[in-house]
């Protein structure tokens, strides 16, 4: 059953084909035989689990099931789930039974969906290959010496894997996309606000947006119809419709007109990469799309700006934990500074600390304008770079990372960590939508091809990438991992 | 804009984080690199532009004053460390 798509095992439970508690028993065996080595789940809830398959099984011999009843999923660590773990990675929430649902959360069950568990993640979101989770590295399927990405490792390493169909992830500068590349999966990054934040644990609330990771974008498509749309509970999330994703899918992609961004292809790009990509592109041409050179001349800015923008606002968040209302405390404060101070050095780790260290020091007084208002100017002029080349050109493309994923402990320093999400970040910064899609290999490690569009372009890049993912096989490829569980 | 140690043993009371002094230096080390990657800004001329605070430049929406949500004190009490009579416990400040 592992073998099939989202959109194929929805069809599959419809037709009676097998039961969504069956379903539910095969991938809870395949996460109970693999993920020692993976490493991919936080939390497995198997029991809750299939008491919904239960539910949705029910539901349907009574006619009641929607498109997606009874499909297995995992959620990211950073969704508060009722009555479950919600630790975010962290040993500061180790101890947190989520008291409500995050409205993402809400939706996926009014759906019906199945959720079999939290996935690992680097703690607060806040990393590029899951290495700074509490609870140890994830794995890469593709090879388990390589990191699987981050900081929605866990989610796309478990997909990748074949241990869940789809997973839900959070991106705040990349965080869906690149590791989405590195597992070789489709990962969708929607604009900010077309999802609701609410019951999401807060990274940096500017930048932070939750999508769906899956096998192809018509599984993305279907997930995105089911969590988008606006939410009282978040001032953030818009008030405006939610077309239908899946409808569209098939519209030819004749008169496309693509962008190359040129600082996408410049220094740093690995050239097995930018090989694949550029192929991948010509498939595209093959579609009938025209291609063009465009320039974000603001692209090497983006970083710097994100490294004060996301740091102050996480410094903001973050001191919700306090050692008091929930969370980790420390043992015999003697005063409360004492357990303020203690309990947040003994929480929270390296990148945290060092993150929130930034973010206190650059809004603080004498350096607040210099950084953080210089930031904010260099973030609008990001976002005109992007609103500029859609004038021209449809959707933007280029690699999602500039290398395959890397080696377990290969980047030990925090500035060479921050340089590989070179091309996802900006997209943050503007608050486009983006989605990354398997486009090969590169030494046997998969490779991503990212599509950008203007604001709410989802129903668009969706369909682009549809449309390339009918022509190519590349997302069905699946690692030898795999293969070696029943 | 050099990191001194100073800088970091502020940022460390102001956010309330309990930090060592071998912990400082090495603070000082990877804050300073992160703030030497981040000066690149400096180079880029902003005269004019406005600060961006929202992707979409939108505003906080506002909704009409009336309570919607229920109290549930017990509920969101029981995943804190110390509770008493619907109190949260925290060492002795006044004496």
């Amino acid at each position: 059953m592992y073998e099939k798509t989202l959109t194929q095992l929805a069809a599959a439970l419809k037709s009676g084909e097998f039961s969504s508690r069956e379903l539910t028993a095969h991938y809870l065996q395949r996460i109970e035989q693999a993920d020692g080595k993976l490493n991919s789940f936080i939390s497995v809830t198997a029991e809750q689990a299939l008491k919904q398959a239960e539910v949705a099984d029910n539901a349907r011999a009574a006619g009641n099931a929607g498109p997606l009843a009874g499909i297995p999923l995992a959620l990211k660590d950073i969704f508060c789930t009722q009555g479950v773990k919600t630790s975010c990675g962290s040993k500061m929430l180790d101890n947190f039974i989520a008291p409500y649902n995050a409205t993402v959360v809400e939706k996926l069950n009014a759906a019906g969906t199945i959720s079999l568990g939290k996935t690992n993640m680097d703690e607060f979101a806040m990393g590029s290959s899951n290495e700074n989770s509490y609870y140890g590295p994830v794995k890469n399927p593709w090879d388990l010496t390589a990191v699987p990405g981050g900081s929605s490792g866990g989610s796309a390493a478990a997909v990748a894997a074949g241990l869940v169909p789809a997973a839900m992830g959070t991106d705040t500068g990349g965080s869906i996309r690149q590791p989405a590349a590195f597992c070789g999966i489709t990962g969708l990054k929607p604009t900010y606000g077309r999802v609701s934040r609410f019951g999401i644990i807060a990274y940096a609330s500017s930048l932070d947006q939750a999508g769906p990771m899956a096998r192809s974008a018509e599984d993305c498509a279907h997930l995105l119809g089911v969590i988008a749309g606006h939410d009282g509970r978040d001032s953030t999330s818009v008030a405006r419709g939610v077309p239908d994703y899946v409808e569209g899918l098939n519209a030819p992609l004749s008169g496309l007109k693509i962008g190359l961004p040129k600082e996408y292809f410049g220094d740093g790009l690995d050239p097995d990469v930018e090989k694949a990509v550029r192929e991948a592109v010509k498939v595209y041409e093959s579609l009938g799309a025209t291609v063009r050179e465009v320039s974000l001349p603001h692209t090497h800015y983006a970083i710097p700006a994100y490294y004060v923008i996301a740091p102050a606002e996480a410094s903001s968040n973050l001191s919700r934990y306090d050692g008091v209302r929930f969370g980790h405390r420390c043992d015999n404060p003697s005063d409360l500074i004492d357990l303020y101070t203690r309990s947040r050095a003994e929480g929270f780790g390296e990148e945290v600390k060092r993150r929130i260290l930034i973010g206190t020091h650059t809004l603080s007084e004498g350096f607040f304008d210099a950084y953080y208002t210089k930031a904010q100017q260099v973030r609008r002029l990001i976002r005109q770079d992007f609103l500029d080349a859609f004038e021209d050109v449809d959707v933007l493309m280029g690699p999602a990372s500039p290398t395959p994923a890397f080696d377990l402990g290969a980047k030990k320093d925090p500035v060479s960590m921050y340089l590989q999400d070179i091309y996802t970040i900006a997209v943050n910064l503007a608050g486009i939508p983006g989605i990354s899609v398997p486009a090969g290999l590169a030494g046997g490690r998969p490779v991503g091809l990212q599509i950008l569009g203007t604001h709410f372009a989802e129903a668009q890049l969706l369909n682009v990438a549809h449309q390339f993912q009918q022509a190519t096989d590349w997302h069905l490829q699946r690692p030898a991992f795999a293969e070696e569980y029943a | 804009m050099a990191l001194e140690e100073s800088h970091v043993r502020r940022a460390a009371h102001l956010a309330r984080l309990a930090v060592s002094d071998d912990q400082a230096s090495g603070f000082v080390d990877d804050l300073s690199r992160i703030l030497d990657m981040v000066d690149q800004l400096q180079s880029l001329d902003t005269e004019g532009v406005t600060p961006l605070a929202h992707p979409l430049d939108a505003t906080q929406r506002l909704r009409a004053d009336e309570v919607t949500e229920t109290n549930q004190r017990d509920t969101f009490q029981r995943c804190a460390p110390a509770v008493e009579n619907g109190l949260y416990l925290v060492p002795r400040v006044v004496e």
